[in-house]
């Protein structure tokens, strides 16, 4: 007799067919069981996405931003108190190859209030401080209302405010020629400056022109802080040489920064935080397989008498545990399809409220759905073995 | 002479607990196509056991099962499957009818392991369900169904692979009286167009209505009886 006679074979569509039986007469059970994969690739995929969403956003503001701006800076000198950079140090700043513009600010031993009659000591912490027209564009601002210092209000007595002083002194626009009372004189608002992201200092500054500061504040200091534009391939070399170049005499009294630094910082914290997260996503996805493990176990135990009519009907161990193994990997491909909607309806919700492009890695999303399905079929292997080692005639003693 | 449907030689089934059952003992029986019998005796008598060992759900402890020419002993346990989904078809006292489906898909569940498609085997559930008296009833679900049309439904499903042997199980066991009859003519009529038929059945008045009586009593055959034909 020949071994091959008899077959049973079943059609693979029905295959996915009876995998769903157990999905169809108990899908409360089958949503719920569901519901912890779909978190915990939820949660992943909408990390992910963030992530990926927060820092397309950082690439676009860095190049918005340029990261060849170098702030030069006095450091603290060993044992000589508050350095100061030297008056020519600009000029010898300017004089570096690759360098392409510099500006400066000077602090001033001045006060800014919106009246004469506004207490001394309620400065609003708003730093006066002496510049000049290039500052601008330099440190790449913008303005809100009104104009920049320009070579005609350089010598008088008008202000350009940033945009946290200007809030602070309540003046919003230039409608009605504001002034203020700036060092014991009345200054004349000329323009509001949009905020500056890498220059929260000068936000919060009332900038006069330097001729304006020697004639009306008797202002003499050294430049306080050396903004300067490189060539963005130079940079780094630039920032090397700036030290001997300001205080040849004092290098080490020289702090040279970047502040698109500061960004690419924060968003490295932000690194770690996204790993926190993706482990406690995968965390979520263990506890969901071992839910959906313990409802096929489950379900093995309630189903005997099914198990026992197919294999009654001609389903072999085989049809009988791949029935089982389909039907956890569905229930966990479903699971892991919800998350991955999930994810990215967080990540478009939140990136939306930020006014970022949506962006979800192609990787979390098919890594998700792939990544749920492993769990369900992994998490059915033993109930499928379990209904597949049931003898037929011990599954139909019910 | 034609192959028996089924033969039995010298079948013990001994179940190895302390101290040993011995469920089934030395029993010889042979099943010829077309005929209809009752397998009837008490509770524990071995009834369930021979059932299992009929359907090759169960191998022997000893003696030689052979099934339309094919005996057991020579078949793997996934070539026995495939035996059962070409040969045999099997009527339970609790009918095991999917309760999400409906009666057509569950007939057609009779042909699952057949590799058949879907489509083919529905057209042939139809069939079966016209055959059992259910061809109004194709879309219910097992749930809007009587006792006794869901125990139709599997009738049809046993029979819709047009098999070489049917087995039922108390098939009359969850149903009242006049069901019951009504159900056993269903078998008498099956078998009338040509189904070979094995009843399992501890109900007497049943056994008595069908043509052959085999009585079992403690694992062995007490009587083999065939009526004349009227």
């Amino acid at each position: 007799m020949s071994n091959g006679e008899f077959r049973s074979s079943i059609h693979p569509s029905d295959l996915v067919r009876t995998a769903t039986v157990g999905l169809r007469t108990r899908p409360m059970r089958a949503a719920l069981s569901a519901l912890g994969i779909m978190i915990g690739i939820g949660a992943m995929v909408a990390v992910l996405g963030l992530s990926e969403s927060s820092k397309a956003e950082l690439l676009d503001q860095l190049e918005r931003l340029g990261t060849n701006l170098l702030t030069v800076e006095a450091g603290i000198g060993i044992g000589r108190g508050v350095a100061e950079l030297p008056n020519e140090s600009i000029e010898m700043v300017g004089r570096i190859g690759p360098v392409e513009a510099t500006s400066f600010v000077s602090d001033v031993a001045a006060n800014v209030y919106r009246t004469d009659l506004i207490p001394v000591s309620q400065t609003g912490a708003i730093s006066v401080k002496a510049t000049e027209p290039e500052l601008l564009e330099t440190v790449g601002g913008t303005m809100a209302a009104g104009v920049f210092l320009d070579d005609a209000t350089v010598t008088y007595p008008a202000v350009v405010l940033g945009a946290v002083a200007a809030e602070r002194l309540g003046i919003d626009s230039l409608v009605g020629s504001p002034m203020v009372w700036l060092g014991e004189k009345w200054f004349a608002v000329s323009g509001i400056m949009t905020t500056l992201q890498l220059h929260p200092d000068l936000d919060r500054s009332a900038l006069v022109g330097q001729s304006t500061a020697e004639t009306f504040l008797d202002h003499e200091g050294p430049p306080t802080v050396i903004y300067v534009r490189a060539k963005p391939e130079d940079v780094l070399a630039v920032a090397d040489v700036i030290p001997a170049t300001a205080n040849p005499e004092f290098p080490d009294q020289v702090e040279v920064a970047r502040p698109t630094d500061a960004l690419e910082a924060a968003e490295a914290a932000d690194d770690t935080l996204t790993a926190l997260f993706l482990g406690l996503g995968a965390v979520a996805l263990l506890v969901g397989g071992v839910g959906i493990a313990n409802v096929m176990v489950i379900s093995v135990l309630e189903r005997r008498s099914e198990i026992g009519l197919r294999r009654a009907l001609g389903a072999t161990r085989r049809h009988i545990s791949s029935q089982f193994l389909a039907e956890s990997s569905i229930l966990a491909g479903a699971g892991g399809l919800a998350g991955v909607v999930l994810g990215v309806g967080i990540t478009a919700a939140w990136a939306f409220y930020r006014g970022w492009d949506t962006l979800v890695p192609l990787v979390a999303v098919i890594g998700g759905v792939v990544a749920a399905l492993t769990i369900g079929a992994v998490a059915g292997l033993y109930p499928a073995l379990r209904a597949a080692r049931l003898s037929p005639t011990e599954a139909l003693r019910s | 002479m034609t192959t028996p449907v089924l033969q039995l030689k010298n079948v013990s089934k001994v179940y190895p607990t302390t101290p040993p059952v011995k469920a089934v003992q030395d029993v010889d029986l042979t099943v010829e196509a077309g005929e209809l019998l009752a397998l009837v005796g008490p509770s524990g008598s071995g009834k369930s056991t021979m059932l299992h060992i009929m359907g090759t759900l169960d191998r022997p402890t000893s003696g030689e099962v052979t099934i339309v020419g094919h005996s057991v002993s020579d078949l793997s346990d996934a070539e026995l499957s495939g035996l059962r989904s070409a040969h045999i078809g099997f009527v339970f006292q609790a009918f095991y009818l999917l309760t999400g489906y409906s009666a057509l898909d569950n007939v057609a569940d009779g042909l699952l392991y057949t590799g058949m498609s879907l489509d083919d085997r529905r057209a042939r559930a139809r069939e079966a369900l016209a055959t059992v008296g259910l061809a109004h009833r194709l879309e219910h679900v097992a749930t809007q169904l009587s006792g006794g049309e869901r125990q139709r439904v599997a009738i049809a499903r046993a029979i819709v692979g047009e098999h070489s042997l049917v087995l039922a199980d108390e098939p009359t066991g969850n149903l009242d009286t006049q069901t019951s009859e009504s159900i056993v003519d269903l078998l008498r009529d099956l078998n009338r167009a040509g189904t070979t038929i094995v009843v399992v059945t501890h109900d007497l008045e049943i056994a008595e209505s069908l043509p052959r009586i085999v009585r079992l009593r403690d694992g062995s055959i007490e009587s083999d009886r065939t009526k004349k034909p009227v």
